[in-house]
């Protein structure tokens, strides 16, 4: 990002950055042009991200979902987040009032704070800290911080069951999700986002998941722990609505309320990108070699398109799986962590490092592996998709037998 | 040493290491089956009616034949028994009837309905002998006022429908078929009305 700024300055104002009085005023600005860039793409994207997951579920479940605020209802987010604008902004008489207008600001500076490490394409990432992993790590933990104190300030029953849950529930996924993370930096030797991608290869028998049986049990140990810290559903215990009346955020009402579930779209990306950086081989185009990017800038826009589809296919993962799966009990969610997941990645993580020393990365053996699993993870897919291709067709007769009209209607056909 | 191997072929030890990993293999097997479940609905069809902006078919052809809507009044047929007046049970249809002191006729001055009362439970529709009170397959009634959605069914006084000097009685039926069937040529209501005979 630095680099970038000294080389933006020497073409606008042809002199080097160093040599110039406004060096500090340069920096600055440019800390606030990217931070404006970066939190409008995460606005964004919770914005889009919550009208696209409203037309999936819709049409999960035999309907079509909201169409009517624009074309096929695209502005649908604009008009949510219009109405919660307008909305009394209430804080109970109960309340610890202060800590109950902070409690937000902790929401959205956790989550806000981790698009700072994330990349977005070669070379492309706000900061590339020699701590990323960690950084993310710790600066997404502030969310727990809001959550609790929010529910605590609220002075409600709910809120508080919510909040405890909440404390409960993240702070023990920490855990997995910290030991899960140590595979890909041992396997990287690095902390940082961007050197993490470089070490893997744009082939999926590259990329980290297919590495050995262990890092793929890790690839899932990461992927749920990150839906339970992100509260996502099957792991929505802290706003279980069906349970407690919305959970931590039940007292708030307009632009605070809007506050916890923005955050939480915007989480679906920073999971998105975390499982794709340390697992999916991030931006890594396949068949071209890394120093060969920076030449082209063809290059660079696919590598960027890459990392998009990578993020959006595990968002697109994390919503259906909100809609296909029940809300676990609590004894289960804790069961599943302490039992399952931190055991298992305490196994893999010493199974890595004998791993690596027994078939280091560009040995025979150790490719002949990477290229099987990555076989067996594509035959899985191949797999899923026939038996959704089944549960299609078993069904198709007898809808059409019922309405007279073909059953068959494709996503990208819009009602 | 002897002790670990016990434990090793120990059979609970080892029911319990068995459902172990039988829990982690149906966890992914279940949540892979669940999720073809739900992709493969993405490729269904919706089976939403966009009721006022988009219809592939007019409204009546989508609505069932025996739909509760909106009630109607055929007057051609009434007999003025006042049956549904009275099975009302929240009271809202109104009828009224007056007698000409000269020629001795009566006739129906009155029959409202008070659609903004009605539960559209067909109590009404059921005990109405002639069919003349029936269900139409209209549900739209949104009015400004409510005054509005009191349905005046006689615009000019109506002579009741007289039964056919051959029929000795009016035939007690819940249904109306076998009055309809025996007038069955001066019906002209619904085909829906006339299906159900057998």
């Amino acid at each position: 990002m630095k680099a970038f700024a000294d080389k933006l300055f020497l073409n606008i104002f042809h002199i080097q950055a160093a040599d110039s009085p406004y060096l500090a005023l340069w920096y600055v600005l440019m800390m606030f042009l990217v931070s404006f860039i970066l939190l409008n793409f995460a606005a964004l994207f919770a914005g889009i991200a919550s009208y696209v997951e409203r037309r999936i579920a819709a049409r999960m479940q035999n309907r079509i979902g909201p169409n009517l605020v624009g074309p096929q209802g695209i502005l649908q987010w604009l008009a949510d987040g219009l109405k919660m604008f307008l909305k009394e902004d209430l804080v109970p008489q109960t309340a610890d009032k202060f800590i109950f207008r902070l409690a937000p600001y902790f929401v959205f500076a956790g989550l806000f704070g981790a698009f700072v490490a994330l990349p977005f394409g070669y070379g492309i990432v706000a900061a590339d800290l020699n701590v990323g992993i960690y950084y993310i790590l710790a600066i997404t933990s502030l969310v727990v911080v809001g959550i609790i104190s929010g529910g605590w300030s609220s002075n409600s029953k709910w809120a508080l069951f919510g909040a405890l849950r909440s404390a409960a529930q993240i702070i023990s996924y920490e855990i997995p999700t910290g030991l899960s993370l140590m595979l890909v930096v041992m396997l990287a030797g690095s902390l940082s986002t961007q050197s993490i991608i470089e070490s893997q290869g744009g082939w999926p028998w590259e990329w980290f998941v297919f590495h050995s049986p262990f890092t793929l049990a890790g690839f899932f140990i990461f992927f749920i722990s990150s839906l339970a810290e992100g509260n996502r559903v099957p792991f929505d215990l802290p706003e279980a609505e069906s349970e407690l009346v919305s959970g931590f955020n039940t007292e708030y009402s307009g632009l605070r309320f809007l506050i916890y579930p923005m955050a939480e779209w915007a989480n679906l990306w920073v999971v998105g990108a975390m499982v794709t950086l340390t697992y999916l081989g991030g931006w890594q185009i396949p068949g071209v070699r890394l120093e060969t990017i920076p030449s082209s800038v063809l290059l660079f826009l696919i590598s960027i398109t890459i990392f998009f589809i990578k993020t959006l296919a595990v968002v697109f993962i994390v919503i259906q799986l909100r809609w296909t799966l029940p809300r676990v009990r609590v004894d289960q969610m804790t069961l599943i962590c302490w039992t399952y997941l931190v055991p298992i990645a305490l196994i893999c993580l010493i199974g890595t490092m004998i791993w690596m020393l027994a078939f280091p990365w560009k040995s025979v053996f150790g490719t002949a592996i990477r290229i099987l699993m990555s076989t067996v993870g594509g035959s899985v897919m191949i797999w899923c998709m026939l038996r959704a291709r089944h549960n299609y067709v078993i069904d198709k007769d007898r809808f059409e037998k019922l309405k007279g009209i073909p059953a068959w209607y494709p996503p990208w056909k819009l009602p | 040493m002897v002790s670990a191997m016990e434990t090793a072929v120990n059979p609970s030890v080892r029911s319990a290491v068995r459902k172990y990993f039988k829990n982690i293999y149906q966890l992914f097997y279940s949540i892979l089956e669940g999720m073809a479940v739900t992709f493969s609905y993405l490729f269904r069809r919706p089976i939403t009616i966009q009721y006022p902006y988009k219809l592939d078919k007019p409204m009546d052809e989508i609505i069932p034949d025996r739909f509760r809507g909106i009630l109607g009044v055929d007057l051609r047929y009434c007999i003025a028994c006042r049956l549904c007046q009275t099975t009302c049970p929240i009271a809202c249809i109104a009828i009224d009837l007056e007698r000409n002191p000269e020629t001795k006729e009566r006739f129906i001055t009155r029959f409202d309905i008070d659609i903004s009362k009605c539960m559209f439970c067909g109590l009404c529709v059921e005990v109405c002998s002639t069919g003349t009170l029936h269900h139409s397959k209209i549900f739209d009634g949104t009015s400004r006022h409510v005054e509005n959605l009191v349905l005046e069914f006689v615009n000019t006084p109506v002579r009741p429908f007289i039964k056919p000097k051959s029929i000795e009685d009016i035939p007690v039926d819940r249904s109306g078929a076998i009055t309809r069937n025996k007038l069955k040529d001066f019906f002209d209501l619904p085909k829906f009305r006339l299906t159900d005979e057998a």
